[in-house]
């Protein structure tokens, strides 16, 4: 089963385009790890910046999700990725922490974190990425036969026809989150 | 050469979402700060959101399902990060810290 899903004749030539294709692909993918990493990594002696550099690593890496959609076959999702998380939230949270951290003094003062938290973090991320490898590794997945493609135009047809009511309910939703967001950041201001 | 090739696997994308995951667990864990752990969910819900594409494009009869699910996914990481920083903002006016060691009330 596994041959129908990954075909795995490599492009002979290292100069055509499908070999051009694959190493952009690479290159997204470390985009996206190395986004990863940034995001998350803590240390440093200059623990003001840490956000700060969390959030680009946080862009970097969404950008490069971006383009692993884009290989996915879901342009749609691609520019929606880059509109709403790089364009939107990334920024968002740029300004939280522009509005909402103390200055570098307060920082640096923070307790240090316990010391077995590092450590036992690294074990528990390892172990879920090793069991979730290993399990993806050793499953046969059943592909279906495609009846549908999964263009824009289908995206937008299930979004009015079948999906409508969530569709509804996304957007009461979304209305919500901005009255509770008006509300909570307006509230105490003297 | 079969690096040239991961683009047409399955089982890439799989891995690929795993590292997220795995990555926004440790952060997760590790950041002292809100602003910190929020950034971390953001890694863990595009992870999700990666694994969906990914199954809805190599398995599913309809590809539309999971780019769908993807997109309220989106929608839904949007107006939480929307409402957790304006919490921020209003913790912050009220503790002056957004370390989470410093938001206890209750504690004696």
């Amino acid at each position: 089963m596994q041959e129908i899903i990954c075909q795995t004749e490599a492009p002979a030539d290292l100069f055509s385009a499908e070999a051009m294709v694959g190493l952009i692909f690479l290159m997204a993918v470390f985009l996206v790890v190395a986004g990863a990493v940034v995001a998350v990594a803590s240390g440093g002696r200059v623990r003001s910046m840490r956000l700060v550099r969390a959030i680009a690593g946080l862009a970097v890496c969404f950008s490069g999700l971006a383009i692993v959609y884009y290989y996915l076959l879901s342009p749609f999702l691609a520019m929606m990725q880059l509109l709403i998380y790089v364009g939107a939230v990334s920024v968002l949270i740029a300004f939280g922490i522009m509005m909402a951290t103390p200055d570098a003094g307060k920082l640096s003062g923070m307790k240090n974190p316990a010391a077995l938290a590092g450590p036992l973090a690294l074990g528990v991320g390892g172990l879920l990425f090793a069991g979730l490898t290993v399990l993806v590794a050793r499953t046969q997945w059943q592909p279906w036969p495609r009846q549908k493609s999964g263009d824009i135009e289908a995206i937008g047809l299930s979004l009015l026809t079948t999906h409508s009511m969530v569709f509804e309910l996304i957007s009461i939703v979304l209305l919500m989150a901005i009255i509770g967001a008006l509300v909570l950041a307006r509230k105490g201001r003297s | 050469m079969f690096l040239l090739n991961l683009h047409n696997c399955l089982t890439t994308y799989l891995v690929l979402a795993a590292l997220l995951f795995a990555f926004g667990m440790y952060g997760m864990v590790t950041r002292r700060t809100v602003i910190g752990m929020l950034i971390s969910s953001e890694l863990l819900l595009s992870a999700a959101s990666t694994n969906f594409i990914a199954f809805s494009r190599f398995l599913a009869p309809d590809p539309a399902t999971g780019q769908i699910f993807a997109l309220f996914i989106m929608a839904i990481a949007a107006a939480e990060a929307a409402i957790a920083v304006s919490i921020m903002i209003a913790v912050y006016r009220n503790y002056k810290s957004v370390d989470t060691e410093d938001l206890v009330d209750l504690q004696g």
